[in-house]
């Protein structure tokens, strides 16, 4: 197992320096400029020259990415080109938000998709499980933007029970907090409810029609255990996997529900620095999400071998 | 059926407790004005930047020497009076008594001196004044004069220059500060301080009332007058989502949104809690601008073609859709400066294709597509009405090729100074403040110093020399003849296209009372009581 980890992690290494150099050269490649921006609308050219040689960008491409790396592995992210404001700060600052929400989606959807997935597998074909199938079709067919504006309309214009915007951290009262994310929440996990239940359902109808669980029957076992103990163990490496890239998939999206919602967290961040050529500040967060990324891989395939000894063997 | 009921009733209890919560948690602080601004706050130093949002930030927090009244007189702010010598060449600025920085060290004519000095040497006007300055002159601590090379008129009018870059008051260890690094101190003496730690750059911004702030005691009109704060603070926030920004005032979370787009206006005017606000003078004018140094608009009769083929109403239509929020305007200073002049505009409001394509063959266009930018994520900056352009130059026998660009690309590529092949440019188009059109010193869209100039880079020493006159100018009659010559000139050169003019609608719940109908928002003056 150790092995196996040590192998990953040091397999890591290549494509974090593949992300790193990708996004410096496709962010010098794109067109934008930081300077441009703090500038302002009538500023003359001498004037965007002027600043953009004091944010240092008129320095050759490879000393800029050898600055920026360099920084980097000294765990340095640099300053934001244009509040000026630590990149590590303004991280930490936008980090609580996208936690929550993701951290929420993550434990709801589980904690609804998997039980309603089991419960329409063993009712397949009956009313139920018509009823799970094609609320699972809606709730991935319709954009999460669509979902939170009617959320919004239904519980936050007609009911006036929860805010239309903003966010308050944990700090400031549970109560707060989570008044602020219900309804964020609810129409971020909407689409990954739909789509892990889909995958639990057909993994666990596949694994039905094996001849342990014909065996597993014919011993008198309950069928609650039938399907927890043996359907959804051995279903469980691809429930795993769309889990897995659900959580990947998650954290780039959530820009959508920050952005409906008007919460300030990672995506928005990024979506902000990204208009405005923030280079500093998108180069960070894209590393971090790779990190992420590359995170969440490593503790599926290390869940792999834990539901599946053939894997670790 | 037992553990139903117990069930339906644990739950018939949260919901209770739960919407009780709902009560609590939604309460407001009467006090406090939450507004949704245009632009997010990203920097702190109005000097370096000409972004609206950080000179909004300026007004919050820092003052200013002189102001402009509701009718465009100029008024002392932080100074107790001025006086000019009888040459005309020196004018001697006095500090009211008892004026204070928010750390609460006295404001001195040194601090002055250094924001002046700072200031003028990144604004265009400020560079102007700078240009004529021989010194500037501590005479006390609350006295300082200013001496210039002429007799000059420029001393008042860049003094009391409103829009961006307006010239802030800040302490002199901040003022000090070179301009090839931005300011991140936050010391003014203002009607409000910023609260540092609250601050989250594209996020919010948030303000306290000032309490040793010193207002001046006459009535407030324009921005002069005295800036009485009545609410303990102001929060500024960001909602990149329109429809987020309408349900919120709406819901009542938000008291104040400071630009609505057009097209939702509908959705709040029948709301009975809800007040617009129509601000003519916040608004601005959209325009279009030729590159003056690659074929065709190196021409004068095909850039006068272009203007010729121009109709301001179809374009503001598609601008802006609904009359009550448009008009056409035939002056490059917009339709409400004292310099507003018609001069030379015969053919700037409705469109003769007819002219147009006599000018192009006079000026000999072989056809070659002119190149137009259009920035499809920026309606206002030609998104929505770069086609109708577009059109109304086709019917004017020009050959018109459109490139959808984002904003970003457009404020880069616009830069360029390359033939089109090589990435350049002919038509780009953008939208200005009338804080920044109204007279030929702050209108830098008539600058026309070549290299120097704004992007299209137009060269006219005549208008250069009168822009120049008008500096030093001291009769309000003298200004306004030379800016209708420098009108004529700038129409007959063709170094803008004025394409009409908008209002502003603002949202402020009805909560708010004692709004001021100011050329940029301003928070003082306003009371907000419980809806």
């Amino acid at each position: 197992m150790l092995t196996i980890i040590v192998k990953r992690l040091i397999a890591t290494i290549p494509v974090l320096v593949v992300v790193a150099v990708v996004i410096f050269a496709a962010l010098r490649l794109t067109p934008g400029d930081p300077a441009v921006i703090v500038a302002g609308e009538g500023a003359t050219l001498q004037q965007i020259q002027q600043i953009h040689h004091d944010m240092g960008l008129d320095k050759p491409v490879l000393v800029q990415f050898a600055v920026w790396a360099g920084d980097m592995l000294k765990g340095d992210f640099g300053d934001s080109l244009i509040s000026g404001l630590p990149v590590s700060t303004m991280i930490l600052n936008r980090a609580g938000p996208t936690i929550a929400i993701t951290t929420y989606t993550v434990l709801l959807t589980l904690l609804i998709s998997i039980p309603v997935g089991l419960i329409s597998a063993s009712r397949r074909g009956k009313f139920i499980d018509k009823l799970v199938s094609g609320a699972s079709v809606l709730g991935f067919s319709v954009p999460v933007f669509i979902t939170a504006y009617i959320l919004i309309f239904l519980f936050s214009m007609k009911l006036g029970w929860f805010p239309v915007q903003g966010y308050e951290p944990i700090s400031k009262g549970l109560w707060p907090h989570f008044q602020h994310l219900i309804l964020p929440v609810t129409a971020q996990c909407t689409i990954y409810i739909a789509l892990v239940t889909r995958f639990v359902r057909s993994g666990i109808i596949d694994t039905l029609n094996e001849d342990y669980i014909r065996t597993a029957r014919s011993k008198g076992l309950a069928e609650r255990s039938v399907l927890i103990r043996h359907a959804l163990g051995n279903a469980a490496v691809p429930i795993l996997t769309i889990i897995g890239i659900s959580i990947t998939m998650l954290i780039g999206g959530v820009v959508v529900t920050e952005t409906v919602f008007n919460i300030p967290g990672l995506g928005r961040l990024v979506v902000e620095a990204i208009q405005t050529k923030d280079f500093t500040i998108i180069q960070a967060v894209i590393v971090l999400f790779s990190v992420f990324d590359i995170a969440v891989n490593l503790i599926v395939d290390i869940l792999y071998t834990v539901v599946d000894p053939r894997i670790r063997n | 059926m037992e553990h139903i009921t117990k069930l339906f009733k644990l739950g018939a209890t949260g919901a209770i407790a739960v919407s009780l919560a709902f009560a609590a948690g939604t309460t407001t602080n009467a006090e406090t004005i939450t507004a949704v601004m245009r632009q997010p706050m990203r920097t702190l130093d109005p000097v370096i930047t000409t972004a609206y949002i950080v000179r909004n930030y300026g007004y919050m927090i820092y003052d200013t020497l002189l102001s402009l009244d509701a009718k465009g007189d100029i008024k002392p702010q932080m100074a107790e009076k001025w006086q000019v010598s009888e040459d005309g060449k020196t004018y001697t600025f006095t500090l009211r008594p008892g004026l204070k920085w928010d750390d609460g060290s006295p404001v001195t004519a040194a601090d002055c001196i250094a924001s002046i000095k700072r200031w003028s040497s990144t604004d265009s006007v400020g560079q102007i004044m700078a240009s004529l300055l021989t010194s500037i002159d501590q005479v006390d601590d609350r006295t300082f004069s200013l001496n210039f090379k002429v007799r000059t008129g420029i001393a008042l009018q860049a003094l009391s220059k409103y829009s961006s870059k307006a010239p802030f008051i800040m302490p002199k260890k901040v003022a000090e500060t070179p301009t090839s690094k931005a300011i991140t101190e936050s010391i003014g003496s203002g009607p409000f301080k910023f609260v540092k730690s609250e601050f989250k750059p594209g996020i919010q911004t948030v303000y306290v009332k000032n309490k040793d702030y010193m207002s001046r005691t006459e009535p407030p009109s324009g921005l002069a007058g005295g800036h009485v704060v009545k609410v303990d603070g102001v929060r500024w926030i960001t909602l990149p989502d329109a429809m987020t920004s309408i349900n919120a005032i709406k819901s009542g979370e938000v008291d104040f949104i400071e630009l609505l787009p057009y097209d939702l206006l509908p959705i709040l005017e029948q709301d009975k809690n809800i007040q617009l606000i129509v601000s003519k003078s916040q608004g601005g004018m959209p325009l279009m601008r030729l590159n003056h140094l690659i074929p065709p608009f190196n021409n004068k009769k095909i850039r006068q073609a272009a203007l010729a083929a121009i109709d301001q109403k179809e374009i503001m239509q598609a601008d802006v859709g609904s009359p009550k929020y448009y008009s056409t305007c035939a002056s490059v200073y917009g339709c409400g400066s004292p310099f507003t002049t018609t001069a030379g505009a015969e053919h700037l409001v409705k469109a003769d294709p007819e002219l147009s394509k006599k000018l192009l063959k006079e000026g000999g266009y072989d056809g070659t597509p002119v190149v137009i930018m259009r920035p499809t994520d920026y309606p206002n900056g030609g998104g929505s009405f770069v086609p109708v352009i577009a059109q109304q130059l086709r019917k004017g026998g020009f050959n018109v090729q459109i490139q959808a660009v984002d904003w970003q690309t457009e404020i880069q590529r616009r830069a360029t100074r390359k033939p089109v092949s090589q990435g350049g440019w002919n038509i780009a188009t953008t939208t200005l403040s009338f804080a920044d059109l109204g007279d030929p010193l702050s209108n830098y869209s008539i600058a026309a110093n070549g290299e120097k100039a704004w992007f299209g880079w137009p060269n006219n020493p005549q208008i250069e020399e009168l822009r120049h006159q008008f500096a030093v100018a001291t009769d309000l009659a003298d200004q306004k003849r030379i800016a209708t010559e420098i009108q004529k000139l700038a129409l007959d050169d063709v170094e803008i296209i004025p394409l009409g003019e908008f209002s502003v609608v603002s949202a402020a719940r009805k909560s708010l009372n004692g709004i001021l109908k100011t050329p940029l928002p301003v928070f003082w003056n306003i009371t907000k009581t419980k809806d």
